[in-house]
């Protein structure tokens, strides 16, 4: 075999050119990429940058507007997921392509052609997840399985495929740092016996571990190519964002004053089938201070912030206690009375009326700012808080009266935080505040909170992302399966630690090493 | 080939565009239908349209024909803002009727205008209190409102049977199924002289007024808009889903009581067995077509008594059943549905990819 | 109370089941795929009187009953597109389907209004139908009695033992996961929700042709809502759908019961034919409150729109 064809041979997949426009946004703007055989290739971008839809094309979900694709040498298009796999391509999305009341055996059969015997591929699936130390039960339900063992399911049914190309999009948002390690082991194995793996992903400090060759990503071009372990985060972060990484200055937390919000034994069951139920959690905070809490995604913390803003009171009304008035029974609107803003996870829908205008949506919390005579609205005042929350936040929008989804995330999250201080609240309950934001939002927003402790509120912030948390909080908690560990001064722990206790082992006697045993 | 393609924002043209497409859409299906009945379709377009409204007396029809619609629709529209889902106007319209009705027995051959005043009350809270069967249902056990209200627009119909064949029946009426005819003190006033337009047309317009001032200036009115358009976001903002069903409710099935007493005490004088023409059902239609806006309510009601009385001109003139209006109300509101896929989508032409 | 009006109880009851056994199982595959038809009561409509018109014009019961399925499918259809296709509001849409099948099907069905059919007899099995007090009810019945339980059979086969009703299921609670993994879910649906339009027109169709063989405007009076009302009721669960169907089936025979019993009470007959209405009022509240059980069983996606962004 020549060199040549020996050079064409490794080349597993080949894009040239690819572009994608929706109405309103040029997803992928003439995006080339190389990926090798046995090769670990990262593509990197903030939020936006257009990184799922090129997989979505790869995959066949959607269809490239202009350029091509080679599939080991050949020119392909693909039709749909379908084909996609018969080829030889496999994907784990971020969104889990899972269904809960189904079983196992049942989900990955749907992934498979033909009408596969369930028996046999239930021996496959057991086969398939001790060769790459997957463990997971074929008869469990979907919806009993945890956040990290349905991960699972969805990379073994991209396994039994025998897949060539791997690509994970964004895999380790849902996991806990050792559950991290392990996921590295699996893929090193993939790529050693011949798969390709795309790894999507905004996570520096992974990419330089993992990754052997990365592409970069920015509004939908081609920013570079770099190889990370010759790379410092700093250096890729820049080639994301295409100047410097603003570090937030976290400062010295001021004298704690009052206490704010106190958790006394609060306990309840879940609304939701699927859901964690609350046990027993006790914190305190004070005024001048942000704790921090961390956790993997689905240990309780839904049901732990509907509790606290009060969108589902529980019985006890001392469970909750805010600035010094017991609040567990009262509705939102009475804890935002008391002195309580709250900022939700999900910002279209619950944060903000996606239809409504801006103006309209600063009513929703803010009424109770002067802006109501006699029950009825008094339009200029709403529209003028509005103004002022869209220039001191930085948002940039159309203008107050247009709707809220016409905004992008990052800033549609900055009006919200904005509507939220402006109201000058004594205790603010942040979750996620900077998911799916663009890095320079997500700077304001976390220079925001530290303001904004500077000048004596006390905050909740509830994140999936250690590295936000370590970035901003003075003290730090984890929640796991519905318990909250003891707080820790941030000085006093680090990252593998807390990515411990988010196993739920805080209580496992620790050697010397910092290792817990379990 | 052509494809739907999202607006990148909702398009507000459109959704006053999208009523008026739909009654063009309703003309043409409404001209083939003519043509495929075998009648001439300018003909029938004369007949069905215009013939009703060619005089002073026909307009007044059209007006007192609205009147239980505009009625009906404010009252729905309250609550639909909000996604309360109030389908059985028809029963509490003859829930309303048969309240008032009772007062007006009661007070036979009294005199006074406190009758009428307690008749419209009665009427009102009749018709809040079949609506509120719903709203408990659905608070205390979160049992479906739109099942629920119209199950009883069946017992409503076959309560007042029941009552027309008994109790209310008139002694001296030949066992026919009819209460007495009212007494003039029982009978709302007539507005337009030598017709049969009476008070509640006033009614229905203050209500539409009460309406708009409602939805669109109070906090009230605006916490149902969110509930409406998001609900996890009317949790967060601490707006009481209780209340926002209570009011749902019972604005719809008190417009729905006053709209019964008004066709009880009006055009019918007494109460029957045939107390709604399926008036329940076409203020569902009103309130879709007009957007639930209450200046929207008023067009689409006028134009619904249209299509109603259309429909008596097409029995007479061209020899079609009446139930024709049906097919014209049904094939509104379908054309409005389909037609409001243009508020967030363009219709693009594509090009196959090769 | 004698065995012999048990008997004839027993049978009225079968009977007056039937219609809702089909209407309400085309309904739960429906909604199985996250499609909410309300239209179920217009859909009925349409099946009885193309049922009644073509049978009286073709004096075959049969066609009658293949005509009823056309049209209940033509408007599931229409139906489809407007909120598949056009996306529309699937609770509007349905409620608009209502009203258009019975308005239309009033407006066709004027000059049917004083026509008959000749009764269709039953379709006797022999030995089976001789047990007693059970034997006519359940062997001695029209042919689309025993259709029902095929059809029960297999929808149960269809849902839990074949690949396609895996996928549909899979459809109806994540539309999105089924859409990334490659299956077509508009497609799906649309054949889901013309399944439940066909089996609304047959339903229909019974009535005019086999159950009351004469067409009145009206006639199908709520049976469609209440089928409506049965699969909320039966969870989503097909077993649960026949069982319930008999419980109303029952109820609407309530008449029977008062006259077979000897009670000498006066009740009027307007309040024996809200029963069932008040019944189904009753059973939503039963399962209503057992939210917990509503939720594990009931489709995830159930009556919200897919917009696929493909």
């Amino acid at each position: 075999m020549t060199s040549d064809a020996a050079e064409v041979q490794a080349l597993r997949l080949e894009l040239g050119g690819i572009t994608k426009r929706y109405p309103s946004v040029i997803a992928n703007d003439d995006v080339s990429l190389t990926v090798r055989r046995g090769e670990i290739h990262a593509v990197l971008g903030e939020n936006g940058a257009g990184k799922s839809t090129l997989m979505k094309m790869i995959y066949g979900v959607t269809k490239p507007d202009a350029g091509e694709m080679k599939w080991e040498g050949q020119p392909v298009q693909v039709d749909n997921p379908a084909h996609a796999r018969s080829l030889g391509i496999g994907m784990v999305f971020q969104h889990f392509s899972l269904f809960e009341t189904l079983n196992v055996v049942e989900n990955v059969a749907l992934a498979l052609p033909g009408n596969p015997d369930l028996g046999e591929l239930s021996r496959q699936i057991t086969e398939v997840s001790n060769r790459y130390g997957l463990p997971v039960d074929p008869g469990r339900l979907v919806h009993a399985l945890s956040v990290g063992e349905r991960q699972r399911v969805e990379i073994i049914r991209c396994l039994l495929q025998n897949p060539k190309l791997l690509i994970m999009d964004e895999p380790t948002s849902v996991l806990t740092p050792q559950a991290v390690r392990k996921l590295f082991d699996t893929l090193r194995q993939l790529a050693d016996e011949g798969c390709s793996i795309l790894y999507i992903s905004h996570k520096l400090d992974e990419i330089q571990e993992l990754c052997h060759v990365a592409t970069v990503l920015r509004d939908g071009k081609v920013t570079g190519h770099c190889i990370p372990a010759e790379e410092t985060p700093r250096s890729m972060a820049s080639l994301m964002i295409g100047k410097e990484l603003p570090v937030p200055e976290h400062g010295a937390p001021a004298d704690l004053g009052e206490v704010r919000l106190q958790l006394q034994g609060l306990s309840k069951p879940s609304d939701d089938p699927f859901g964690t139920d609350l046990q027993g959690i006790d914190v305190e905070l004070r005024s001048g201070e942000i704790l921090g809490i961390a956790g993997v995604s689905g240990n309780g913390q839904q049901e732990l912030l509907y509790a606290l803003s009060g969108e589902v009171p529980v019985d006890d009304a001392d469970a909750i206690v805010i600035c010094g008035v017991p609040s567990g029974r009262d509705m939102p609107d009475r804890r935002r009375l008391n002195g309580m803003g709250f900022v939700p996870e999900e910002r279209l829908g619950r944060g903000a009326v996606p239809r409504m205008s801006l103006t309209e949506n600063a009513l929703l919390t803010a009424h109770q700012a002067g802006m109501l005579r006699y029950g009825m609205i008094r339009f200029e005042r709403v529209a003028a808080f509005a103004r002022q929350c869209i220039s001191d936040f930085n948002v940039k929008c159309g203008g107050e009266d247009h709707a809220a989804n016409s905004l992008s995330g990052g800033n549609l999250q900055k009006f919200i935080m904005g509507r939220e201080i402006l109201l000058a609240p004594k205790l603010l309950v942040v979750a996620q505040p900077t998911w799916g934001v663009d890095v320079g939002a997500a700077a304001f927003i976390r220079q925001r909170l530290i303001d904004l402790r500077d000048e004596g509120t006390a905050i909740l912030v509830i994140s999936e992302e250690l590295e936000e948390l370590f970035e901003i909080s003075d003290r730090i908690a984890v929640i796991a399966e519905g318990r909250l560990s003891p707080t820790k001064k941030l000085a006093d722990t680090n990252i593998d630690e807390i990515g411990l206790w988010m196993s739920g082992m805080w209580d496992a006697p620790v050697d010397n090493g910092g290792q817990a045993h379990a | 080939m052509l494809r739907l393609e999202r607006r990148p924002e909702a398009s507000q043209m459109m959704s006053y565009a999208s009523p008026l497409i739909a009654v063009v859409l309703m003309l043409i299906g409404g001209l083939l239908l003519f043509s495929a009945l075998g009648k001439d379709p300018i003909e029938g377009f004369k007949v069905f349209f215009l013939y009703p409204i060619s005089d002073a007396y026909g307009v007044s029809e059209l007006l007192l024909k609205a009147t239980p619609l505009m009625l009906c629709a404010i009252g729905l529209a309250v609550g639909f803002r909000a996604n309360v889902w109030n389908i059985g106007a028809e029963g509490q319209l003859i829930a309303g009727g048969i309240a008032a009705s009772a007062v007006a027995l009661y007070f036979y051959e009294a005199q006074g205008a406190h009758i009428l005043i307690l008749m419209v009350i009665a009427g009102a809270i009749g018709g809040m209190l079949w609506a509120a069967i719903p709203a408990f249902l659905k608070i205390r056990f979160n049992t479906n409102e739109i099942l629920v209200s119209l199950m009883l627009v069946y017992v409503a119909q076959l309560l007042v049977s029941w009552l027309v064949h008994g109790p209310m029946m008139d002694p001296d009426g030949f066992n026919f199924p009819q209460s007495r005819l009212f007494d003039d003190s029982a009978l709302l006033p007539i507005l337009w002289e030598g017709t049969r337009l009476n008070l509640a047309f006033g009614f229905a317009i203050s209500a539409l007024l009460v309406g708009y001032i409602f939805m669109f200036r109070s906090f009230a009115g605006f916490q149902m808009q969110v509930a409406g358009y998001a609900k996890d976001a009317a949790r967060y903002a601490g707006f009481s889903a209780k209340r926002m069903i209570w009011i749902g409710l019972l604005s719809g099935g008190g417009m729905a009581g006053l709209a019964g007493m008004s066709e009880v005490a009006g055009p019918m004088g007494q109460i029957t067995d045939h107390v709604s023409n399926n008036y329940g059902f076409a203020a569902i239609i009103v309130a879709f077509v007009a957007r639930l806006n209450p200046i929207g309510i008023f067009f689409a009601s006028l134009l619904m008594a249209l299509l109603y009385l259309g429909g008596e001109q097409a029995q007479q003139y061209l020899a079609l059943p009446s139930s024709i209006s049906n097919v014209f109300q049904g094939m509104l509101l379908m054309f409005l549905l389909g037609s409001d896929v243009l508020i967030n989508y363009r219709v693009r032409w594509k090009e196959v990819a090769a | 109370m004698e065995t012999s009006i048990l008997s004839s109880i027993l049978f009225a009851t079968v009977i007056a089941g039937t219609p809702l056994i089909i209407v309400a199982l085309g309904q739960l595959v429906a909604e199985k795929s996250g499609v909410l038809n309300l239209g179920a009561e217009g859909m009925m409509a349409m099946g009885a009187i193309a049922g009644f018109a073509v049978t009286l014009h073709s004096g075959n019961p049969w066609l009658g009953v293949l005509a009823g399925m056309l049209a209940g499918a033509a408007m599931s259809f229409l139906f489809a597109v407007v909120v598949l296709t056009l996306m529309g509001n699937q609770v509007a849409s349905g409620l608009a389907l209502s009203i258009l099948g019975v308005g239309l099907s009033a407006f066709i069905g004027k000059p049917y209004e004083s026509e008959i059919l000749p009764s269709v007899g039953a379709l006797r099995i022999p030995l089976l139908a001789d047990l007693p007090v059970i034997g006519d009810a359940l062997f001695n019945q029209q042919a689309l009695v025993y259709f029902s339980w095929a059809l029960f059979a297999g929808i149960v086969w269809f849902l839990y033992r074949s690949r396609s009703g895996l996928v549909l299921r899979a459809v109806g609670e994540s539309p999105s996961s089924a859409h990334s993994i490659g299956y077509p879910v508009i497609r799906i649906r649309y054949m889901a929700t013309i399944f439940g339009g066909a089996m609304a027109g047959i339903g229909g169709s019974f009535l005019s042709v086999f159950y009351t063989p004469l067409w009145v405007e009206g006639m199908v009076s709520g049976r469609g809502w209440i089928a409506i009302a049965l699969v909320v009721f039966a969870t989503w669960r097909p077993f649960r759908v026949l069982v319930g169907a008999y419980l109303f089936g029952g109820v609407m025979v309530a008449q029977l019961f008062v006259q077979g019993s000897n009670l000498d009470i006066n009740i009027p007959s307007q309040f024996l034919s809200a029963l069932p209405y008040l019944a189904t009022i009753v059973v939503l509240v039963i399962i209503s409150r057992d939210q917990n059980t509503v939720r594990l069983n009931a489709p995830v996606s159930l009556g919200q729109p897919y917009r696929p962004e493909a």
